[in-house]
């Protein structure tokens, strides 16, 4: 168990943590806008707040 | 995308919406009354009338627990569940279990409110009630939590959407919050009082750890979820980028549990602890800002709106202080400026703006627009909506002017030397010079309360006028069928 002595020092853990957040954050923004395709796929979910207001017209206009 | 349609009433459960809506405005109502009070006590003291119980120290929790989690919790109780259901187009899970939610809710903030009065207090900031009714509020938000998530497991719609992140975010990080927080000792079982398990620079580090995630997630987060439903569906149009919706989240999610630590600058706190917090605190301009960005830019196109239709104007205004305050708050976090602002009226300015402008604004925007649609008809009073505005406008601009102008000066005379190294003026001299702007900041909560009252009678009227439709409607629909049944 003495390997775990290494993440009790601040200078391992502060650069380790930073390398695992930082690319962690760059597989998110590569996910969200990498690829044409599946950035016109996320940006339809955007329209999902609209899907009921047919039944919503329906409803205001009783 | 499964586009199913729903039929309103009989497919979603709007009757727990309903209650949480009026206690809403109910409780604004309250909270922000009692808020001008105490600032008035400020100004003059001499309305304490020398009665404990409605001294500034009893009132001020009474003031931020009615306006943070009567107003603001029952508006995102109400709004959460109405976004939950028609996003996801599945009724909420269990009818028992959103009516629990309800009158456990406004019983912990009812209890809270007095007990604070009767004197009893953990003197934990936004967290002051007592442990009896802590477990109450916990028991309560674990059943949101369960109806939530079983909500969203029985959606028709195979995406979530992003309104629904922003509020589990919400819910789970106000559990976490809300349990290591109030983790104490009571003295007996039958007592009220008990004592924190942390003490010293822990418990500092544990209270403001709690005490920015409630601004964090609380009045932030779960805001946001409520902004990426209301202010689409107000503009007529999506979100600007839902692409940009993605990363706000994640990046907000994941910023604001380290920031805590900057409300404790110069104290018994390591450094490092405090250096680190106000770089996050730095950090989170972006993601904050990215927000707002996508909030107002979803009105690209349609700016005319904001001429022509005052819901979305409390909505983009609301966005217009969400973007400021969080310009403001990292400009706040840094150690040098900190050094002048902390302990002075500034930070109360910097929490109001961001509690009236933005918080109590976008909600005022998304209940006007949600209300009508709940009772199925038109707002009473379009023009009073407009009036409530500008009265909301013109409290807040007041209210932040004098905290800043009041905050600085305190700061600067706190911190003067005379030529021989003694302070240069005494702590009473300091409290008069505040007289003015405290006066100045009471006038302006006289003015958001006054819009607040607007608010109230416009929504009474408008359900009133809601019922009255619907039993006129009823009443037509049963004569047509005693028609029928003569022919």
């Amino acid at each position: 168990m003495e390997w775990l002595n290494w993440f009790a020092a601040f200078e391992n853990t502060k650069p380790l943590a930073l390398v695992i957040l930082f690319v962690t954050f760059v597989l998110i923004v590569y996910y969200v806008f990498g690829s044409r395709k599946r950035g016109e796929r996320l940006e339809s979910y955007k329209n999902i707040p609209f899907l009921d207001d047919e039944s919503e017209t329906k409803e205001d206009k009783k | 995308m499964a586009a199913t349609m729903v039929s309103g009433t009989e497919q979603y459960n709007f009757e727990i919406v309903k209650k949480f809506s009026i206690m809403a405005v109910v409780w604004g109502l309250v909270g922000m009354s009692v808020g001008v009070y105490i600032a008035s006590e400020l100004a003059w003291p001499i309305m304490n009338m020398d009665i404990p119980y409605i001294t500034f120290g009893r009132l001020r929790p009474v003031h931020t627990s009615a306006v943070i989690f009567g107003f603001g919790g029952s508006a995102l109780f109400a709004t959460s569940y109405y976004i939950v259901q028609r996003t996801c187009q599945a009724r909420l899970i269990s009818d028992g279990m959103a009516i629990f939610t309800f009158w456990g809710w406004q019983a912990a903030i009812a209890l809270g409110g007095i007990s604070y009065m009767l004197g009893y207090t953990q003197s934990r900031e936004y967290a002051e009630m007592e442990w009896p009714i802590d477990i109450l509020i916990e028991v309560v938000w674990v059943t949101y939590l369960a109806l939530f998530v079983g909500t969203v497991m029985r959606r028709k719609q195979p995406h979530i959407y992003v309104a629904n992140w922003f509020f589990l975010s919400f819910i789970l990080a106000t559990a976490l919050l809300h349990t290591f927080n109030n983790l104490a000792v009571p003295i007996s079982l039958f007592s009220m009082k008990s004592y924190s398990l942390f003490s010293g620079t822990q418990d500092a580090m544990t209270q403001w750890w709690y005490g920015h995630n409630a601004v964090g997630f609380f009045l932030t987060a779960a805001f946001l979820g409520m902004m990426y439903y209301f202010v689409p569906k107000q503009a007529g149009r999506p979100i600007f980028s839902y692409r940009l919706s993605i990363v706000h989240f994640w990046a907000l999610s994941f910023l604001y549990m380290w920031v805590g630590a900057h409300h404790l600058h110069w104290t018994a706190l390591p450094d490092w602890t405090s250096t680190l917090a106000a770089t996050f605190s730095i950090m989170l301009l972006l993601p904050s800002w990215g927000g707002m960005i996508n909030g107002i830019m979803t009105l690209s196109g349609a700016w005319d709106k904001l001429r022509t239709d005052p819901i979305m104007r409390f909505l983009i205004v609301a966005l217009s202080f969400y973007g400021m305050s969080t310009f403001e708050g990292p400009l706040m976090a840094l150690k040098d400026v900190n050094a002048l602002s902390h302990y002075t009226d500034w930070t109360v300015g910097h929490v109001h703006s961001g509690a009236l402008g933005w918080v109590a604004m976008v909600s005022f925007g998304s209940l006007y627009h949600m209300i009508p649609k709940l009772w199925n008809t038109k707002i009473w009073s379009q023009k009073l909506i407009e009036i409530h505005f500008w009265f909301a406008t013109i409290g807040v601009l007041l209210y932040i002017t004098a905290m800043w102008i009041s905050g600085i000066t305190q700061g600067l005379m706190w911190r003067a030397f005379d030529q021989f190294g003694n302070l240069q003026y005494s702590f009473v001299e300091s409290v008069a010079a505040m007289h003015p702007f405290y006066a100045m900041r009471a006038i302006g909560g006289m003015f958001f309360v006054t819009g607040m009252s607007m608010m109230f009678i416009n929504v009474m009227m408008t359900i009133r006028q809601g019922k009255r439709e619907a039993a006129k409607l009823h009443a037509a629909s049963h004569g047509k069928m005693a028609d029928m049944a003569s022919a």
